[in-house]
């Protein structure tokens, strides 16, 4: 239904593993919702980008949407909080609110979280 | 980027009065003297089912309606379906208005399961989508309903309190009129102070159960900048919304008509003065079961009807169809005015619903119909509907609104033996202005029914007590007969008529025998006067005779001496006589 206002990203997983889709087989579809360029938007933005890049391991996509240049789109999904980031794929769809400068809990949330595969990556980057 | 900041200040800020906007509801602009604050938020809050989401609906509709002012309606709790279902049945379009562009309905979700909180955040989204939704359609009026719900989806309450003192800053900023609902709490007006944001005007909603009878109250808590009524006023929710019931007007300064109207019973209007009752009084007819108050009442309905006028009857006892065929048996024949349009019949059980619902009733339908006469059948029964002092409170104001819009209003009474006299209790007998009391007279093993009027203002009435007599042609008004017992009614007067015409044929012989005797005496009087003037007459001979013969006798003696002196050769003196004598010679 939406168009998204900013493509950012449509990569594979850094690691050349096989490229794996999310659990049913479907792309990860995230949708991150901002208005405007406020400091946690812009946080919000490069966290999202941070996580997707280390934590992930399946393809994704990512659409970001600037209510304050397409305002209709923040009922579609009932946005209330800002920044909102949307899991569209797979169903069902999961939201969280805030900057994400809380990894964990974004990737729990996204139901992406591989215990050992986050450890290590969270080993890693340590 | 804030819209605080972009937006420059629509609310009318000059020194002047408060700007307001009317709502639109019944009654609620009148005590807020205008309505709700212009351009501010407006807190409603109350108990489930009080009524607060139909308060900011119809404030909506009717400004999109009646105002020209398009409304935002941000639900968070109600689905836009069910809404406009549930106020479909107060004749509220939503979708008509949604298409019309004068309404726009968002709904806001919040499923805290789906949530995860992770950093910081505001609630810009709903700025966003609240000033999308206000701006599309050019609103003057947005309502939320029920903002407290955001408390239950997302758990990190300072961000919310601040995020809602922003909303309510913005929406001041924006210059909407805002309604903004809130569940009560505990000890606070919302469950989660709201009030402590929005404070220029706060209404609160009351829904009270008293003897089994809910009623709904109103009260404006606070309005800044601005007077308003304080105290609680009734309302009620019908099938045209909301409608809010000043409790008594607040100047006594009803117009007053010199016109008189007939009651249709010709003696009646012979004892009110000669004319009936003055247009747009109150009328109160009291009597104990059975004397003949709602025949009265008819009686007026019929000559008002008559007249032309429209009547319109509230009937808590009798149905409509019961009224007229029991009215046909005294010859007041209603059924031709209820097909004409003129009569009206509202007929309910007063303990169907409070006193404010039948008020409010009251008022609709004498708002619609607009009649000349209103009759209230009978008035007592609205005890049964609340306690006393209620009741009177609403008679009261019955009477005051019959009065403004100069409507006579006929009020029947039942009154228990006991209170029979001049006592009401629901003591409105001060109220009114003409009061007609029926009473059972019961005498020589019966009851009759007698009339008078007790009361009645500005007229020069009567004092007398009249029998009162219903038959098959109708109402008739006799004279009472007053006997060494008392008032005499019934076989009794009858009994009494009787008596007096005989009495009355007895004293018109008397007086002709007097009559004859007198004409006989008379003549025997005169007989016996020219008796006496015969006697008169003949004395009168008599005594003529007897000076007669006397004067004869005189003069012969007389003459007798002259010749006998003249013979003798009498003295000088005698000479002179006997001269005398020679010249009569």
């Amino acid at each position: 239904m939406s168009k998204p206002a900013k493509k950012v990203a449509k990569k594979p997983a850094r690691r050349p593993v096989t490229k794996a889709r999310a659990k049913n087989g479907e792309l990860l579809t995230l949708r991150l919702y901002v208005a405007g360029q406020t400091p946690k938007s812009l946080t919000a933005i490069a966290n999202l980008k941070r996580i997707c890049e280390q934590h992930l391991n399946t393809e994704y996509k990512i659409d970001v949407i600037d209510l304050m240049a397409n305002p209709q789109l923040a009922a579609g999904d009932q946005i209330l909080a800002i920044p909102t980031l949307v899991r569209k794929l797979p169903q069902p769809i999961r939201k969280i609110i805030g900057d994400l400068s809380s990894t964990q809990r974004v990737l729990v949330a996204l139901d992406v979280y591989d215990p050992q595969g986050a450890g290590n990556a969270i080993a890693k980057n340590a | 980027m804030r819209f605080v900041t972009k937006r420059k200040r629509k609310a009318s800020n000059n020194a002047r009065e408060l700007a307001k906007t009317q709502t639109g509801i019944t009654g609620f602009d009148e005590i807020t003297f205008g309505g709700l604050p212009q351009g501010r938020p407006t807190l409603v809050c109350g108990s489930a089912g009080c009524g607060k989401t139909l308060f900011g609906l119809e404030f909506l509709v009717r400004g999109a309606r009646d105002f020209d002012e398009p409304g935002v309606c941000m639900t968070f709790e109600e689905r836009p379906e069910d809404l406009t279902q549930n106020v479909a049945a107060l004749g509220f379009d939503l979708q008509g208005l949604v298409h019309k562009k004068k309404l726009v309905i968002d709904h806001v979700q919040l499923e805290r399961s789906l949530i995860e909180e992770a950093g910081e955040y505001d609630l810009e989204g709903l700025f966003v989508r609240l000033n999308h939704a206000i701006d599309s359609i050019g609103a003057k009026r947005v309502l939320l309903d029920t903002v407290e719900a955001l408390f239950a989806g997302l758990s990190n309450e300072a961000i919310l309190r601040a995020e809602l003192r922003r909303l309510f800053l913005w929406l001041k900023e924006k210059g909407v009129t805002a309604v903004i609902t809130g569940e009560k709490g505990s000890g606070t007006l919302t469950r989660h102070g709201l009030e402590e944001y929005v404070s220029d005007c706060v209404v609160v909603l009351d829904h009270r159960i008293n003897n089994a009878i809910s009623t709904r109250r109103l009260r404006v808590v606070k309005y800044r900048g601005s007077t308003h009524g304080s105290n609680e006023y009734p309302f009620l929710i019908d099938q045209d919304g909301f409608s809010v019931l000043p409790l008594t007007s607040l100047e006594l300064n009803h117009k007053t008509s010199e016109e008189r109207m007939s009651t249709g019973i010709p003696r009646l209007d012979d004892m009110l003065g000669g004319e009936g009752f003055y247009r747009g009084t109150s009328v109160l007819i009291t009597g104990s079961a059975g004397t003949g108050k709602s025949s009265i009442a008819s009686a007026v309905s019929n000559a008002t009807c008559a007249r032309g006028e429209r009547c319109l009857v509230f009937a808590f006892e009798e149905s409509e169809q019961q009224i007229v065929r029991n009215m046909r048996s005294i010859g007041i024949h209603l059924q031709p005015w209820i097909d004409q349009g003129l009569l009206r019949y509202e007929a309910a059980r007063p303990s169907m619903f409070g006193l404010e619902m039948h008020l409010v009733r009251m008022h609709k339908a004498i708002t619609e119909f607009r009649p000349s006469v209103v009759i209230i059948d009978p008035l007592s029964s609205m005890l049964q509907a609340g306690a006393a002092d209620e009741a009177q409170s609403t008679m009261l104001r019955i009477v005051d609104h019959l009065k403004e819009r100069q409507v006579t209003g006929i009020f029947t009474h039942l009154a228990s033996d006991r209170d029979q006299q001049e006592h009401t209790n629901m003591a409105i007998s001060s109220l009114v202005d003409t009061w007609i009391l029926l009473r059972d007279i019961e005498l020589g093993g019966e009851r009759n029914r007698g009339i008078y009027v007790l009361k009645s203002r500005g007229m020069n009435h009567s004092n007398q007590i009249r029998e009162f007599v219903l038959s098959s042609c109708g109402i008739e008004l006799r004279d009472a007969y007053l006997g060494q017992e008392g008032v005499l009614t019934g076989s009794a007067r009858l009994a009494l008529e009787a008596r007096e015409k005989e009495a009355a044929a007895i004293r018109a012989d008397e007086l002709q025998r007097r009559k004859v005797e007198y004409q006989r005496k008379c003549k025997a009087l005169e007989a016996q006067i020219s008796v006496l003037h015969a006697d008169l007459r003949a004395e009168q001979h008599a005594l003529n005779a007897l000076e007669r013969r006397e004067t004869e006798r005189s003069r012969v003696s007389e003459r007798d001496r002259l010749e006998m002196a003249a013979s003798r050769k009498a003295s000088a003196s005698q000479t002179g006589s006997s001269k005398k004598l020679r010249k009569a010679k």
